[in-house]
């Protein structure tokens, strides 16, 4: 019975990891070569409302928290300690702004404070329950490089 | 008292709702004129060696309602806590029988200026300790009654009352004791270090980034003149280890203990960045 369940539980688990993350590319798989990421971490395209969402969401992205964003103006605050992001997609191609989102330091060097939302190079002490994990996930990633793509 | 309660409920709600239409990121062109007696410095050029030209209070990047509750004593809802430790100051406590005051008398005049000069080299510990780490030396030795654990509302209040006797006069701490320089470097090396999932240090927000805003809160240059501080947004004071960790936990990191060697070689130096600030507690932020 006991054996039963455990196997039962290890099923679900398993089910739940190929639906929602096998086909990602993991984190220090991902290659950031010359400034871009080639190819979809997902192999799909992302979801541009969801993307929407996840870049002001404090919890996701929190990209607000830096840029603003005039597509935005329904949210009450902007930061500004980068760039707006107004017309992103006019100076970035899709594979850059993928590279900036998963790793900006490939991008920027070293020196730059935005966070890198799909790379395990990451600060000291990191929180224990974050350790290994990435900001956001492969699907998110995607979804906003999607969101992005659409600020021309 | 209640009423001070109530007009400070009010403003906060006020400060909250300015946010909203704020036009500029500079820091406030303002002169900070305590009960329009009192003139504090909130700049003035920067020691040397300091990688910035001008230091700054936190003040200067507040709202203006938030900086007029801290310009009238009478507003300032940490002036509550002031008086709270003024009682605690004069009370009777632990096996020797005595108070803080029974050793030192009227602190409006052997505590003024003594708040500018923390942290202070600690001959016995063999390292620096800040004001609270004083009291608690002085209520286990000399009134034989337990240290205050980290944060407690007593610490909070007495520490505020002693630092309020130093009120305008500017911080100034004496690098030269003890073996203070080696903790100043490692002060040093902490602010620089990035730290969490978001891989942030105090100088990427404090440094790199003071004068703008992040998201709806605008970046100062981290300044401790004015702890511990009056915070609307909790409706209490919150003392300076607890803000370093607030400021660490958001970098989405494990933050050291309250007092560790970490947060004392933190604490080093950031007030030494703040060198020649006036003396703001009980500040007022949001
Ligand atoms: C803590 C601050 C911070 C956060 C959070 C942040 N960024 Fe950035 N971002 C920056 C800075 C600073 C730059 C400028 C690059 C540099 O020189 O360092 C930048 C640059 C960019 C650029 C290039 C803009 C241009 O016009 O050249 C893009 C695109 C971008 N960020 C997207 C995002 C997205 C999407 C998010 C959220 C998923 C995000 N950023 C979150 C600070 C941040
Ligand atoms: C992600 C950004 C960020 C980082 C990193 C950060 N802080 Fe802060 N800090 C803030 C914000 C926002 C505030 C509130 C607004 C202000 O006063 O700057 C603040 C406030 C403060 C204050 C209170 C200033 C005042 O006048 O009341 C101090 C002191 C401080 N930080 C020190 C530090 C130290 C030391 C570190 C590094 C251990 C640090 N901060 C890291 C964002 C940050």
């Amino acid at each position: 019975m006991i054996a039963a369940r455990i196997s039962l539980a290890a099923a679900a688990l398993f089910a739940g990891i190929t639906t929602a993350a096998a086909m990602d590319t993991a984190p220090n798989d991902v290659m950031v070569v010359d400034g871009v990421v080639a190819k979809s971490l997902t192999g799909a395209p992302g979801d541009v409302a969801e993307g929407r969402k996840a870049f002001a969401n404090r919890k996701l992205g929190n990209c607000l928290a830096c840029h603003a964003n005039s597509d935005m103006s329904e949210q009450l605050f902007h930061g500004e300690v980068g760039p707006s992001l107004d017309g992103v997609a006019s100076r970035w191609s899709e594979e850059e702004l993928r590279a900036i989102v998963v790793n900006s330091k490939a991008v920027f060097g070293e020196q730059t404070v935005m966070p890198g939302f799909y790379s395990l190079e990451v600060g000291q002490n990191v929180r224990e329950d974050l350790v290994g994990k990435t900001i956001l996930t492969a699907e998110q990633v995607e979804s906003i490089v999607a969101y992005l793509g659409t600020l021309k | 008292m209640k009423n001070r309660i109530i007009l400070a409920a009010a403003a906060a709600v006020a400060a909250s709702g300015m946010a909203i239409s704020v036009v500029s990121a500079e820091p406030a062109d303002d002169e900070l004129v305590i009960d329009g007696e009192m003139t504090m410095v909130t700049r003035t050029a920067a020691p040397k060696d300091h990688p910035l030209d001008e230091v700054m209070s936190g003040w200067l990047f507040r709202t203006p309602e938030t900086r007029a509750l801290e310009a009238d004593s009478f507003q300032n809802p940490g002036m509550l806590y002031v008086e709270r430790g003024e009682e605690i100051w004069n009370t009777v406590e632990g096996e020797a029988g005595k108070s803080c005051a029974s050793c030192h008398g009227d602190a409006s005049e052997t505590m003024a200026g003594v708040g500018t000069a923390y942290p202070k080299w600690d001959a016995d510990a063999k390292r620096p300790i800040n004001l609270e780490l004083q009291i608690n030396k002085c209520r286990e030795n000399n009134l034989k009654a337990e240290a205050y654990k980290f944060d407690a509302a007593e610490q909070k209040a007495l520490t505020t009352y002693i630092k309020h006797q130093s009120l305008g006069k500017p911080v100034q701490m004496d690098l030269s004791q003890g073996d203070l320089q080696s903790w100043w470097k490692k002060g040093e090396e902490l602010y620089y270090t990035r730290t969490g999932q978001l891989n942030l240090s105090c100088a990427s927000c404090h440094e790199e980034n003071n004068g703008k805003y992040i998201r709806a809160d605008h970046l100062s240059q981290g300044n401790v003149n004015g702890f511990p501080t009056y915070r609307l947004k909790q409706a209490n004071m919150v003392s300076l280890h607890n803000r370093f960790r607030g400021c660490i936990r958001d970098t989405r990191a494990e933050y050291p203990a309250a007092f560790s060697d970490e947060l004392m070689a933190l604490e080093v130096y950031v007030t030494w960045r703040g060198t020649g600030l006036s003396v703001e507690t009980p500040a007022v932020r949001q």
